[in-house]
């Protein structure tokens, strides 16, 4: 009797949720070097459980039927799927996630303002507003992500949608949100009104990411990211857990810093991506003699190979479409065999490269390529003018030293991989189109570039078996 | 009880420049792994539901939402540190041998 006392005394409890906060904090930060990282994911997981179960020693708890058939069916749910995604999905699974969670934060709202309704006198101001802004943001990062989901899964197109009077449907949308979310916190208290909110910024959070392309989808999930830990934050309030407004605010302010250094390193900021429909596929020139009459060289398979066989040290600069391609164990076979022959070889990652940042480095990773050989932008950039070849796949726009000399150009400005320094370049692509900006990259004009067109995993493997016979 | 809400306020903005501190050291190498575990602490959501659908007297609404709710937190939890372990589990120094694995795709 004694210990279930003491283990139902809410000052228990908060210890619990003290323990579970400071284990986030400390699983975060093992997050910062790939030796830690696993253990700090699993540190943080830990305190997750710790919360949870002391969430279920609350006295008030009395129906455990309920809660044991959602976490059954959520836990089926969650394993199914994280263990079934490939990793290239991995964007798309974190959206999905990402959405759960969010609907999650407004269902909780929902059912707090519904039980409180019946309550005799008014609901305290510093319940009821943080109830309305939780459902409110929680609502929008459910649609949203369910669509940056759906776009990313190819479910639907990627290309944005755009329609007329968008933004002004968007902006009166916000203001009737807005209009609403006063009004109730202002006294009457109305279920039908609080239901009408709900759906309109579910709404909303569908109208905002239609517009949005594919390409830039992951500054979205980020910020939606943001959106559900500080709607989860919200929720904190309103039941007065600690546990939930630490570890809301913790994602919150986290998701908007990842959000601010993506935006950073595609040279756009949030508005830009939200509002510009940049993403739409501008129907660039594509013929290869285009850019001032000048033409780009074409080397076969085996003139690559012997570039890269008699070659002191190698950069591989790995893109979107080596992703798309597939290509990841195919580089790395071309890494081994060209590593036997002394040949030192090392990849440079753009923060961009793949479909989110980091992403590059899960699907090098998952190729079995070690991490140490991964180089970030600002340390390998000293190290291409020393490299005798840079081996670019499928990266396009964050290669273009237009970024660099080009005022007038659309990404100038953007940091790129100063890929035009090094000795010599080798550029593999499947055509002369251009990247998702529409951009010409003056890099394939180089006079030390050749070109060797075709579908990346096809000429990579090629290049396996050449530089074997080289 | 006001005294209770500038306390959790405090509480509120604290964990705010917490979080940019730690994430801020974060390389990004790791952002992938990183966002989809930040991902899953918001999953914390789940508490949320417990307490709505397990207390005493809670209507069929309620009831249901707060199952759903359950859920999805549930989701969010376990599918993203699940997630998160599958991709950090890849990650390997030079020379280290890679544990073993299950890939699916493989």
């Amino acid at each position: 009797m004694v210990v279930a006392t003491f283990l139902q005394d809410p000052d228990f409890i908060r210890v619990c949720y003290l323990v579970a906060s400071v284990l986030f904090i400390l699983g975060i930060r093992g997050l910062s070097h790939p030796r830690t990282a696993r253990q700090g994911n699993l540190i943080a997981a830990v305190g997750m459980g710790i919360a949870v179960i002391a969430t279920l020693l609350d006295e008030s708890i009395d129906n455990y039927g309920l809660i044991a058939v959602g976490i059954a069916i959520g836990t089926v749910v969650g394993v199914v799927s994280a263990r079934a995604v490939k990793m290239t999905a991995m964007p798309q699974m974190v959206a999905l996630f990402n959405g759960v969670g969010g609907g999650a934060v407004a269902l909780v709202a929902l059912s707090e303002y519904h039980e409180r309704i019946p309550d005799v006198g008014e609901i305290p101001l510093e319940t009821l507003l943080p109830t309305l802004l939780a459902c409110v943001i929680g609502a929008i990062s459910f649609t949203g992500s369910l669509i940056a989901f759906a776009k990313l899964q190819e479910l639907m197109t990627g290309r944005p949608i755009v329609f007329p009077g968008n933004q002004f449907i968007n902006g009166g949308l916000l203001i009737g949100i807005v209009f609403l979310v006063i009004y109730l916190a202002a006294g009457p208290e109305s279920e039908g009104l609080f239901v009408l909110m709900l759906c309109a910024a579910a709404l909303f959070g569908f109208l905002l990411i239609i517009p949005v392309g594919g390409a830039d989808m992951p500054v979205v999930i980020s910020m939606l990211n943001a959106f559900t830990g500080l709607s989860a934050a919200g929720a904190g309030f309103v039941l007065d857990n600690t546990a939930l407004i630490i570890a809301g605010s913790l994602v919150g302010s986290s998701g908007t810093l990842l959000t601010i250094l993506m935006g950073q390193a595609m040279n756009r900021s949030l508005a830009n991506v939200l509002f510009s429909a940049f993403g739409s596929a501008v129907a660039g020139p594509s013929a290869a003699a285009d850019a001032d009459g000048r033409t780009v060289r074409e080397a076969t398979v085996t003139d690559v190979a012997t570039m890269l066989g008699y070659a002191d040290s190698v950069i591989v600069v790995p893109g979107y479409g080596l992703a798309v391609a597939q290509a990841q164990h195919s580089v790395r076979e071309l890494a081994t065999e060209l590593e036997k022959r002394g040949v030192e070889v090392n990849y440079a990652i753009h923060p961009v490269a793949g479909r989110m940042p980091g992403h590059m480095n899960v699907l090098l990773a998952e190729a079995d390529v070690p991490y140490p050989q991964l180089k970030e932008m600002d340390e390998i950039n000293p190290e291409f003018p020393q490299a005798d070849v840079a081996l670019v796949i499928g990266a396009n726009d964050v290669t273009n030293p237009a970024a660099r000399e080009d005022q007038g150009s659309p990404i100038y400005g953007m940091p790129i991989l100063d890929v035009d320094k090094a000795k010599s370049i080798v550029v593999l692509k499947r055509s002369m189109n251009p990247g998702f900006a529409g951009i010409e990259n003056m890099l394939y004009y180089d006079d030390k570039t050749v070109m060797l067109f075709g579908d990346a995993k096809d000429s990579v493997n090629k290049l396996v078996g050449q530089v074997k016979d080289v | 009880m006001s005294g209770d809400l500038i306390t959790e306020v405090t509480i509120f903005v604290l964990a705010v420049f917490v979080g940019f501190e730690v994430i801020s050291k974060v390389p990004t190498m790791l952002h992938t792994p990183l966002m989809s575990g930040t991902n899953a602490i918001h999953g914390i959501v789940l508490l949320g539901g417990l307490l709505v659908v397990g207390a005493e007297g809670a209507d069929t609404l309620t009831k249901i939402a707060g199952t759903v709710a359950v859920t999805f937190g549930t989701i969010n939890i376990v599918g993203g540190f699940l997630v998160t372990d599958r991709m950090l589990e890849m990650f390997r120094g030079r020379g280290e041998r890679k544990p073993k694995q299950e890939t699916p795709e493989a």
